[in-house]
């Protein structure tokens, strides 16, 4: 069981209000992303939610039962650190021990919690090991083994792949949704990376300065982002947000259109710019074109190669059906 | 560092360094020990001519010697103790932020300035003096009898001047040793269930053993040479006579010089025994 709600929760640093008050429901066995820019309040969320920082008001549920004022170690929750927070004296064994060793648990259990972690995250080898001698990865693997044998109601994750190199993230992105699937427990994780958010969650939160921008499923979001903001941040490239006459055509202040979803032609195209840089990935290409009259550069996504240059011109149809339009507050309109 | 050319500039560039510290250290040591085998009475005839290990055997053999062994011993290990629990205290309570953590924090290091001898005369005159001392006034405002500290406690209170001197050390070692300590650590240890003392026992107390180490080294090396202190308190009596005290009673107050170097050399021996039995203990911390 791991269900988690937050009820009018706000939080203050001296007289700076980071998280407004602010409502959630995470549900057991889900796969929850907090995900935004640095400073929107995610980790000071988490860090709440673990009870390692007070919350100023509010009411903090863990599976029905009011956990406002029980200490970190009570809630049955269990962390992964940004920087693993490994204790570097201990052995591998000794770390994924500890919490256990904490919680009086007897020696033949613990050695069976600790094999069966070890043969999970592959960590068998080095149990004898301290940190200090492990791979990033490695570390990363202990830190989730040491939260895995508490046998946590929920776990949550701070940034844990951001100090990993880009080849190894994207393994342990893996690793960590397949962890998910075997345990089927609640899991919350925090990142700035819309590409973990997307590839990972069941439920995405976007945070913007402690507020809750929306939530749902990754591809809620991607087809209607509630507002601006989210239908900035999520989608890789970022959309193409088009103000001024060219939205008004659309009745609207704001007209968002994905680098996806414009095709580009050989002529007679709604639009036309120029090519900037143009990234050749193979599989695809990012044209960033210039004026186009709509916005100061426009990103378009051609699937596979195309042989246009820097300095050509380029035509550029929108699939009309694909256009996000907002409103002058930045909200979606219907 | 690589190319044969920097190698050679650095050894030059090096060379005055280390030749000075060559002289500093190797030619006082030699003359030590010449004088060591040598029967030297300043003001009673001078160089009296070699007389092999005469001197060694004098001063081992004097009654005084033992006691001012285990009178060194006592304070080196007195005060090692006492600095290192404090410093560990003062450290925690510094490390918390407060107002006026700054001033605080000068304020904590400044005994390390004082020079010994004014500390010493300080403790003794202003604490422990048995009829002014603000110790003796205190022990009368509860209807006591004032402890003659240096007489009747003269050890304790050699003790408590040395430790009071090096606290602000250990302190600052210490000090920076916690802060360097990463929190998120303390918080996954909060995390996994561990009470604060467990956190101190199993988180912060190892974080902290190089830096005990360093301390410990560091520490030894000086306080077997304190002398100022018990120069200007008892002088050497009520069984203060460390052997650095011994060593210069046996040179300046009996003008002998061949006497006082046998101790000498006997105490640069027992340093280094010391020092790789430190080394030994503590070298694994370092490796760490």
């Amino acid at each position: 069981m791991g269900q988690i709600t937050l009820q009018q929760v706000t939080k203050k640093f001296g007289d700076v209000q980071v998280i407004p008050p602010l409502d959630l429901t995470i549900e057991d066995g889900e796969f929850t992303v907090f995900v935004g820019p640095s400073g929107c309040g995610k980790s000071t969320l988490l860090r709440l939610i673990a009870g390692l920082e007070d919350i100023t008001s509010g009411t903090i549920l863990i599976d029905g039962a009011d956990a406002t004022a029980i200490s970190p170690a009570k809630r049955g929750l269990a962390m992964v650190f940004q920087s693993y927070a490994l204790y570097p004296h201990m052995s591998v064994r000794k770390n994924i021990a500890f919490p256990m060793r904490m919680a009086g648990i007897d020696k033949a259990e613990q050695d069976r919690r600790i094999e069966q972690a070890a043969t999970a995250l592959n960590l068998t080898d080095y149990l004898d090991r301290r940190p200090g001698q492990l791979s990033g990865g490695q570390r990363q693997r202990v830190a989730i083994g040491r939260a895995i044998v508490r046998e946590p109601a929920a776990f949550l994750f701070d940034e844990p792949l951001s100090n990993l190199d880009a080849a190894l993230r994207v393994g342990m992105r893996l690793e960590i949704s397949e962890l998910h699937k075997r345990l089927e427990t609640t899991m919350i994780y925090v990142t700035h990376d819309q590409v973990e958010a997307m590839t990972m969650a069941d439920k995405i939160v976007v945070l913007r300065a402690g507020h809750i921008e929306q939530v749902g499923s990754p591809l809620d979001l991607y087809r209607t982002p509630r507002n601006v903001f989210v239908a900035g941040f999520i989608g890789s490239p970022k959309m193409n947000l088009i103000e001024g006459p060219e939205a008004a055509k659309h009745d609207a202040h704001t007209i968002g259109i994905r680098p996806e979803h414009i095709d580009v032609v050989e002529s007679g195209g709604l639009w036309e710019g120029r090519v900037g840089v143009a990234e050749h990935l193979g599989s695809d290409t990012f044209f960033h074109v210039h004026d186009t009259g709509l916005a100061e550069m426009m990103t378009v996504r051609v699937a596979g190669e195309v042989n246009l240059r820097h300095g050509d011109r380029i035509h550029l149809n929108p699939r009309a059906d694909q256009i996000h339009r907002f409103d002058d507050k930045g909200l979606r309109i219907q | 560092m690589a190319t044969k050319a920097s190698r050679s500039a650095a050894r030059l560039m090096m060379a005055p360094a280390v030749i000075l510290l060559l002289g500093w250290m190797l030619v006082p040591l030699c003359m030590t020990l010449y004088f060591s085998f040598k029967k030297y009475l300043p003001l009673r005839g001078g160089d009296l001519g070699w007389v092999g290990f005469e001197n060694y055997v004098r001063f081992f053999s004097s009654s005084a010697f033992w006691p001012s062994v285990q009178a060194t011993l006592v304070i080196v290990g007195g005060v090692l103790v006492i600095t290192i629990v404090f410093g560990i205290l003062l450290a925690i309570l510094l490390d918390q932020p407060m107002w006026g953590q700054g001033i605080v924090r000068i304020l904590v290091i400044a005994p390390f300035f004082v020079m010994p001898t004014v500390s010493a005369l300080v403790w003794k005159n202003m604490f422990m003096d048995p009829v002014n001392g603000l110790f003796a006034h205190l022990w009368k405002f509860f209807d006591a009898t004032p402890i003659e500290w240096l007489s009747q406690a003269s050890m304790t209170s050699l003790v408590i001047i040395v430790s009071w001197q090096w606290l602000p050390f250990a302190t600052l070692i210490l000090l920076t040793a916690i802060q360097s300590l990463d929190s998120e650590q303390l918080e996954a240890a909060e995390m996994d269930g561990a009470p604060p003392l467990s956190r101190f026992g199993y988180i912060t107390l190892p974080h902290l053993s190089r830096a005990i180490t360093v301390v410990v080294l560091i520490q030894t090396i000086f306080l077997l040479s304190i002398f100022a202190e018990i120069f200007v308190t008892t002088q050497g009596s009520f069984g203060t006579k460390t052997l650095t005290y011994l060593i210069y009673q046996r040179v300046l107050e009996s003008q002998n010089v061949g006497l006082g170097s046998a101790g000498g050399i006997f105490a640069v021996i027992l340093a280094n025994i010391i020092a790789i039995f430190l080394m030994r203990i503590v070298g694994k911390n370092l490796d760490a």
